[in-house]
């Protein structure tokens, strides 16, 4: 048992405390709020749908393979080893097939390895980006989403960079 | 987000049309849809959860402690949306939950915030909604335990030496994401 194992029931039971000693409905107050939760699952359903359907082609149709070998030269001159191109890539779209091919990089060049350090600090300081902002948008109602999908992306790739160049400062290649 | 699954689209076929694995493509689609249903059952408890809780965090008056912790720098990132005290306290609640790496149910709280901040804009991200959604989408969270966990599998002596890098990483990649949504924000001139 770790520390973390303690954070979720300590901050149930707290709230539930709180709410009890200040004299609120507890039990009401829960279930009309996770009525609600109900209402935003109907919002998001649909566009989850519209983005797991295309991803699923992408990765079946090669475009995922094909776009990391042609990406990897330039990124390997930015700094980026090439073994990590395709977490790149699959990152901001797929919180589980990124952390499958995190384990895979960590298995096959060690956790204490350059190549397993930066994927570790890859996955560990991103986010899935376009699950994200599927997920947020289409619970708000929110079609035209301007400039979000550029600025989030722009987050990602300076956080590669950064990974790669903070791995090499601190533990060296 | 209409323009990423259009070009996603035609890249899957083209590349499958090239590479023939057509029929995999199709395959996948269908398959896709399914996962996605499924990945928003999985999601509904959560949703749920988090939702009624967060009902009770504001209706007890314990949000508003909260807030209180976050309004310095929420009024400077979000001013508008942290008029609303509502809002505020779901936005300190959405940051709370992803510092503490909580991002089960840092969404459901965020997705509360961002339906508030959306009333009234008839489909189009302001831009302080999309700063919400940038915040989102770089993870700033103090203990990766998810990736640390990973490493401890595969025999990692320790797991958590990899922490400074993170926090310097998030801190960057999500000060350029800002940055950059202030510059592209100038143009579509709407507050």
């Amino acid at each position: 048992m770790s520390g973390t194992d303690w954070v979720i029931p300590v901050l149930l039971t707290m709230v539930l405390v709180y709410g009890a000693l200040h004299r609120t409905d507890v039990y009401g107050t829960l279930t009309k709020g996770a009525e609600e939760g109900l209402q935003v699952l109907l919002r998001i359903a649909p566009a989850l749908v519209g983005l797991m359907t295309v991803l699923a082609m992408f990765r079946a149709s090669g475009a995922l393979d094909a776009l990391s070998s042609a990406a990897a030269p330039l990124l390997e001159w930015l700094g980026i080893p090439s073994e990590t191109v395709p977490l790149m890539l699959l990152r901001p779209l797929s919180g589980s097939g990124a952390l499958a091919v995190t384990g895979d990089l960590i298995a096959a060049y060690g956790p204490d390895s350059y190549v397993g350090r930066v994927a570790a600090v890859m996955m560990g300081s991103t986010e899935t980006t376009f699950y994200t902002v599927a997920v947020y948008f289409g619970a708000a109602g929110i079609t035209r989403t301007r400039h979000t999908i550029p600025a989030a992306l722009t987050a990602d790739f300076t956080g590669f960079l950064v990974a790669a160049l903070m791995v090499r400062l601190l533990f060296g290649m | 987000m209409s323009w990423v699954l259009t070009i996603m689209a035609a890249l899957s076929l083209f590349f499958g049309a090239r590479t023939g694995h057509l029929s995999a493509v199709s395959a996948a689609a269908l398959e896709g849809a399914g996962e996605a249903i499924t990945l928003s059952l999985s999601l509904a408890g959560l949703l749920c959860l988090w939702s009624g809780v967060m009902a009770v965090v504001r209706e007890s008056g314990l949000a508003l402690h909260l807030a209180r912790l976050f309004r310095p720098l929420l009024r400077r990132l979000l001013p508008r949306a942290s008029q609303d005290p509502e809002t505020l306290s779901a936005v300190s609640a959405n940051l709370s939950a992803n510092l503490l790496g909580l991002g089960n149910a840092a969404t459901p709280l965020g997705i509360q915030a961002a339906r508030r901040m959306a009333a009234g804009c008839g489909g189009t991200a302001s831009d302080e909604l999309c700063r919400l959604v940038v915040l989102n989408t770089a993870s700033i969270q103090l203990l990766p335990t998810t990736v640390a966990s990973l490493r401890a599998v595969h025999g990692c002596q320790a797991p958590f030496d990899i922490l400074p890098a993170v926090w310097i990483t998030s801190l960057v990649s999500v000060t350029a994401g800002l940055l950059c949504a202030r510059l592209l924000s100038g143009q579509g001139g709407r507050p």
